[in-house]
């Protein structure tokens, strides 16, 4: 049962899930991945299962090197996040957060777009219960725009894939290219996923709504099988650069001013799928092993870092930069797992991001692309500030609340170290990730001229911090809402929409008015003539009808003599 | 942080320790400077010529973002409660 589909495995557990409590759900959950790991191990690369639905052949299971590097790495963050979430009670995310888990895993390995697509929905679908499951008005509401989003993309894909259907008959999951409209739709679909600007809101808006455990399974899963998907599909097109440049650098400014950190770590996302997004476009060899790369990375550490905001959140009830800080007595074990995450996403030597943002970087170089490369290099200063220094510093450091807080439960504090010591051990040996990575690109992180370069660039960066901060320029954490691109649906269409409204029923009452004007004339006149007193709707008498035929008749007999 | 009540603050917020933290970062930051005048670093682009390009384009790059976000927030913050006035969300 070599291939048995890597979804089953969640969905039975999934299933089983709602039957059971206590520890053997808990052990029917975690063996989920272990499973389901052990069976893609197993899988050979080339393997195909194809599913005859009437009369279209579908490939439901597909096996190459870029397919089981997600593989690997889904089944990996699996694990980490649902042992991050065993001490729930709560069946809903249990449930949620399983199949969420499978689905992402079945879209990397489906081989044709129609079961893409089926997947596709299914993380969307089972990802807002994520949000949902806060139960509170806010939840609701940001879980709902977040669902359109993925409703959205879904759709575009399914149209791309019908028209591509239609068109070539072939809908092989391959790399597809801009080109025809139909490629335009899929691109679209997969760019709503990848966070693309103004398209990009469901993750800043849905994420910090998220429960503390659901915010972390988030985050693993939906984007980065977007970047498999993109990665896939459209690697080399050349716009992927320019917005990817663009995604990396403007989050920045929002996560620097941004009050509620699990908001600023969703904006800090953005900005690393920038690097990866950046890396698709090149599409050299070196170029997308760094994007897939810092895929797998960016699972781990900033999986890590919600991890530990999560665990301040579900210890603390608080999530807000304004309402923390002070927390590195009474969470020392937390305080240092997040600054691991910390250090890495900053991409530090020794740690996992400095070798995939290496790559990336590098390519850039290789390829000529100095301005995408210094805007690049500036957006790596802005990791720092935002997600490698403000994070755990009002988190855990800055103005002491006097809060009373704990470590959090061991298996919390278990998927932490799990996250921690691979970021420490991938950067520290790379091969590790080198060895699986699906293209062939030599490439040596620690030379001399890598590490000095991003030692100087972070040192001086956080001397940049320390110089404002002495300085009293550092700008304070202040309780706050930052407009951003969703102002314009949820500010700007309804008041155009009401403004339409309004404008409309103006129009109405004074095309009323006209209407009733110019109808009141033709009434007068008719109401005139027919009306009541109306000349031609008067009654007349017999008697007078009779003396008008008498004189027409008089008149007749006169003209008739006259003759 | 200077209360007088010494027994009752944690390390980090301890003044010479917090001054002791920064002389480390001065003293990496300095040794940086003078290890990119001994290395030979590999050049791709004219910019890096520059005498501690790095180390100038952190610090240039760092004080812009923030100085640019303060701005930022000048244009796009709002109260807390910013999207929960007149009933929206009601669709």
């Amino acid at each position: 049962m070599t291939n048995l589909h890597p979804f089953l495995p969640f969905l039975i557990a999934g299933i089983l899930a709602v039957f059971t409590r206590g520890w053997l759900r808990s052990a029917i959950m975690l063996a989920a991945p272990l499973f389901g790991g052990y069976q893609v191990m197993q899988a050979e690369p080339g393997t195909m299962v194809m599913l005859q639905v009437l009369d279209l052949e579908l490939t439901v299971y597909r096996v190459d090197e870029l397919s089981l590097l997600f593989g690997y790495l889904f089944h990996l963050g699996a694990f980490i996040c649902i042992l991050f979430a065993l001490h729930l009670k709560d069946t809903l995310q249990h449930v949620a957060g399983l199949l969420y888990a499978g689905s992402a895993i079945g879209a990397v390995f489906a081989g044709d777009l129609f079961t893409l697509f089926v997947f596709w929905e299914l993380l969307g679908l089972t990802s807002a219960f994520l949000i949902w499951a806060s139960r509170d008005e806010r939840s609701f509401h940001a879980g709902l725009r977040y669902f359109l989003f993925q409703v959205l993309s879904g759709v575009l894909l399914l149209g791309g894939a019908l028209w591509i259907w239609w068109t070539t008959g072939d809908i092989s999951f391959n790399e597809i290219g801009l080109g025809s409209g139909a490629s335009w739709l899929i691109f679209m679909a997969f760019g709503i996923k990848c966070g693309f600007p103004l398209l990009h809101n469901w993750v800043t808006d849905g994420y910090p709504a998220s429960t503390p455990t659901g915010t972390v399974f988030l985050c693993a899963f939906t984007t980065k099988a977007a970047i498999y998907a993109m990665a896939r599909g459209f690697p080399g097109t050349e716009i992927l650069i320019y917005i990817g440049a663009f995604m990396a650098c403007y989050p920045i400014f929002f996560a620097v001013i941004e009050n509620d950190l699990r908001k600023v770590l969703a904006y800090s996302m953005i900005n690393q799928l920038g690097f990866m997004v950046v890396g698709i476009g090149i599409g050299s060899a070196l170029a997308l092993n760094g994007a897939v790369g810092h895929a797998i990375n960016d699972v781990l550490f900033k999986g890590l870092l919600f991890m530990s905001m999560g665990a301040v959140l579900y210890v603390t009830g608080r999530s807000k930069a304004s309402d923390l800080g002070g927390l590195y007595r009474a969470m020392p074990i937390t305080t240092t797992l997040c600054i691991i995450g910390a250090m890495t996403i900053s991409a530090f030597p020794l740690f996992s991001a400095f070798v995939s943002k290496s790559m990336v970087m590098s390519a850039l170089l290789e390829e000529g692309h100095w301005g995408i490369w210094m805007a690049m290099l500036f957006a790596s200063a802005g990791v720092l500030e935002h997600a490698g220094i403000k994070i755990p510093y009002f988190a855990f450091f800055a103005h002491d609340q006097g809060i009373k807080a704990k470590e959090p439960p061991v298996n919390m504090l278990l998927a932490m170290a799990i996250a921690a010591v691979l970021c420490v051990a991938i950067g520290s040996y790379p091969a590790m990730l080198y060895d699986i990575l699906p293209y062939d690109a030599p490439y040596s992180p620690y030379d001399m001229t890598h590490v000095l370069t991003q030692l100087q660039l972070l040192a001086f960066a956080i001397l940049g911090v320390v110089f404002l901060h002495r300085s009293g320029r550092y700008p304070d954490e202040i309780p706050s809402v930052n407009l951003d691109a969703e102002w314009l649906y949820r500010r700007m269409f309804p008041a155009i929409y009401r403004g339409i409204k309004v404008v409309i029923s103006v129009l109405g009452e004074m095309g009323g008015q006209a209407v009733r004007f110019t109808l009141g004339f033709f009434l007068d006149k008719l109401s005139r003539h027919h009306g009541p007193s109306g000349i031609l709707a008067r009654t007349w008498p017999i008697g007078s009808m009779v003396l008008w035929v008498m004189v027409l008749l008089f008149l007749y007999m006169i003209l008739y003599y006259v003759e | 942080m200077q209360n007088g009540n010494n027994e009752n603050i944690g390390w980090a917020d301890n003044p010479v320790i917090r001054q002791r933290i920064r002389n480390v970062l001065y003293a990496v930051c300095g040794l940086l400077v003078v290890a990119d005048f001994i290395v030979h670093r590999h050049v791709y682009m004219p910019l890096e010529k520059i005498p501690a390009f790095y180390a100038l384009y952190g610090f240039a790059a760092l004080v812009g973002v923030v100085i640019l976000a303060k701005l930022l927030r000048k244009a796009v913050g709002r109260s807390e409660d910013y999207y929960e006035q007149r009933g929206e969300d009601n669709d």
